[in-house]
């Protein structure tokens, strides 16, 4: 039984190899006996560090529009992050499985990212690919896609302007976003938009990225902390060339241009994995329930 | 041998021919001016009113056949333009002036075009009388009887009049009253600025995956265009020929105590026009300026195949939409503007009286029990 489990592994990853040897992935991780159901993952960990984060969300000081400070946090225990996006073909494996909704008109190509999902799809994935596999995956948080991102995180602060004309700042971000550099439409094959200094391949290309935050009205405070007044989970923090706020059963952001400013061009997401104490017992018992 | 009738005939034409020259060469006499065109949202200078004596103004259009990437997906259509612009430029006259046009169909081109101009008499709007071939041109003049905004387009018969049009050819002109444009009770009205926002509906053929499809040349894409035409349900309605071609670093601009004279054309379809916090301080809805504008308008209509005009003076500055209120139209298949207005803000207007903050119930009790809640009772 464990035998033929492992030749069928094998074999499979021999299969896939053929296809991701053309992508920017030059290595498979053969190591779980997952390979054949989910695909092979890359991961990178990075030691825990800080980071230059300023809060998402919108925040007042005083009544008036203001931004979050921005503050060094620190990350106190290392981060496993996929090296890469989710692509179209691995999200295939889950809407085949039939735990992922499936997607109008993607072909699941195993060199291009899936695009077109929301935070709801991109969570199902999370818990079935957990599943699967016995590990704790789950998308990151904001602070720590900022971490991940790393030189690639772009910290926007609107500049703080007059505060009884609310016109001032309205003005200030739409030229902000009339400036920035559309992006081609066209998801483009992985490894595209290059490799950060942590080794991740692809942040803030033409691929937005969902995280697990959801939407922060807060005030900021007179000594400068922030305090939330409000968190609304319908609504998460996307993140990649800019930062901005989705409602979580859009799949896609793009707009006629009614409301005003620039939208992501394509969603997708990539996974944080939680490594902890228990992680060899929840991959036996993930194996031993397959077995 | 020629008879003595005929001869006499002969002679009797010849002198109805010299009769018939200086009669025209008198009607030439006026003085000319030649305007050079701009391509829209912008207007070619000109007088809102004018002293001057009616004049032939002479305009040049040159139409190209050319692809063009109508959205941000790079979505493309063969396109057919009057000076390379979706749409054509606005051709500003006074009532009474003649518009002489020389409409040049250069041998770059594959197809015969003209044009039918909804201001002017006869001919069908001048189309019967300039239908030229690719490496020809003609001169048409007629003269601006009537004040308003026009719709001008190609219309060179049968089929290709609609697929003409819905590939871009349409424009539009402007007859101002000599005296300049009027309140309902005879009030001069001045703009600070002029914008022409012409609005096109676009058929982009899909293929089997439902993903657009272009084509190497207009006549390649011409019957399946035609079955997506037929459906009366375009794929594309925008402003000034493209997705986002009007917002963005592309926004119209204004300042806050301006003028701002609105021309909006539709060659094909109706079109709702509403700029989103603003209003229409006078409105020609039907573009006809011999008609009392209506006053303080939130959305007007545009019939198809019409022009009219509308005009505002922005009151608060920041960032206003400029839409068709139907909605899908306006966020789905493109047709937004958008106008940045810089000045002062105007708190007796409006003022967020307290930021968005959470629902206190107390608060809301206090608000819903009125003061004098005992005398009520």
């Amino acid at each position: 039984m464990l035998l033929a489990l492992k030749l069928k592994a094998g074999l499979t990853a021999a299969v896939l190899a053929a296809p991701l040897a053309v992508s920017a992935i030059p290595s498979i991780d053969t190591s779980s006996d997952a390979v054949d159901r989910v695909g092979a993952f890359e991961t990178v960990t990075l030691a825990p560090g800080p980071v230059a984060y300023r809060p998402a969300g919108d925040f007042s000081r005083a009544g008036q529009p203001a931004n979050a400070p921005l503050r060094t946090m620190r990350l106190d225990r290392a981060l496993t992050i996929m090296k890469r996006q989710v692509t179209a073909a691995e999200y295939q494996r889950c809407v085949d499985a039939g735990a992922c909704p499936r997607l109008a008109g993607m072909s699941p190509r195993d060199d291009h990212p899936v695009v077109g999902v929301s935070w709801r799809d991109a969570d199902a994935y999370a818990a079935w690919l957990s599943q699967e596999t016995g590990e704790r995956y789950r998308l990151p948080t904001d602070e720590e896609w900022a971490f991940a991102a790393g030189s690639r995180f772009k910290d926007e602060a609107l500049p703080e302007t007059d505060a009884v004309d609310p016109s001032r700042r309205w003005l200030a971000r739409y030229e902000a976003e009339s400036q920035r550099q559309k992006s081609v439409r066209e998801p483009q094959p992985i490894g595209t938009f290059g490799v950060n200094e942590h080794g991740l391949v692809d942040v803030a290309g033409n691929v937005w990225e969902w995280t697990d935050s959801c939407f922060v009205r807060g005030t900021v405070e007179p000594a400068g902390d922030v305090r939330a007044t409000l968190v609304n989970c319908g609504v998460r923090v996307v993140e990649g060339a800019h930062r901005t706020y989705i409602t979580d059963f859009i799949r896609d952001a793009r707009t006629g241009g009614c409301a005003v400013g620039t939208p992501p061009s394509n969603l997708g997401f990539r996974l944080v994995r939680d490594d902890d104490a228990w992680r060899p017992l929840r991959r036996f018992l993930a194996w031993a329930g397959r077995a | 041998m020629m008879s003595r009738r005929a001869a006499l005939a002969g002679t009797a034409a010849m002198v109805l021919a010299l009769a018939a020259a200086p009669a025209l060469g008198e009607e030439l006499k006026l003085p000319r001016q030649q305007v050079n065109l701009v391509a829209p949202p912008f207007v070619h200078p000109h007088e809102q009113a004018t002293r001057q004596p009616p004049r032939i103004l002479e305009f040049k259009l040159v139409i190209e056949e050319k692809e063009i990437v109508i959205d941000e997906a790079g979505t493309k259509l063969q396109a057919m333009t009057f000076n390379g612009s979706i749409p054509g430029p606005l051709m500003v006259v006074h009532e009474g002036d003649y518009v002489e046009v020389t409409l040049v169909n250069p041998d770059t081109n594959s197809m015969p075009h003209n044009i039918d101009f909804h201001s002017a008499t006869g001919a069908l709007g001048g189309g019967e009388l300039t239908l030229i071939n690719p490496g020809e041109q003609v001169v048409l003049r007629w003269k601006a009887t009537r004040p308003g905004v026009f719709v001008y387009h190609c219309a060179p018969g049968g089929p290709m009049i609609p697929w003409h049009v819905v590939s871009g050819m349409s424009g539009a002109v402007m007859v101002l009253p000599r005296d300049g444009l009027k309140d309902g009770a005879g009030k001069a009205l001045k703009y600070d600025r002029v914008y022409y926002i012409g609005e096109n509906d676009f058929y982009i053929p899909r293929d089997a995956k439902g993903n657009f499809k272009s084509y190497t040349s207009s006549g390649e894409g011409y019957t399946d265009m035609v079955d997506v035409m037929r459906k009366l349900t375009p794929t594309h309605v925008v402003f000034n020929g493209k997705v986002g071609a009007l917002t963005g670093k592309n926004a119209m601009q204004a300042k806050v105590g301006e003028n701002v004279l609105i021309v909006h054309s539709q060659a094909n379809r109706d079109s709702r026009p509403h700029l989103i916090g603003g209003h229409g301080d006078y409105v020609w809805e039907t573009g006809k300026f011999a008609n009392r504008p209506e006053t303080d308008l939130e959305t007007w209509f545009i019939r198809g195949g019409s022009a009219g005009a509308a005009l505002y003076k922005f009151l608060q500055p920041g960032i206003y939409a400029y839409v068709t209120h139907n909605l899908i139209e306006a966020v789905e298949l493109g047709a937004t503007a958008h106008f940045k207005v810089e000045g002062n803000w105007n708190d007796d207007l409006m003022k967020q009286v307290t930021p968005p903050e959470p629902v206190a119930p107390a608060k809301l009790g206090a608000l819903l029990k009125p003061a004098n809640a005992a005398h009520v009772r």
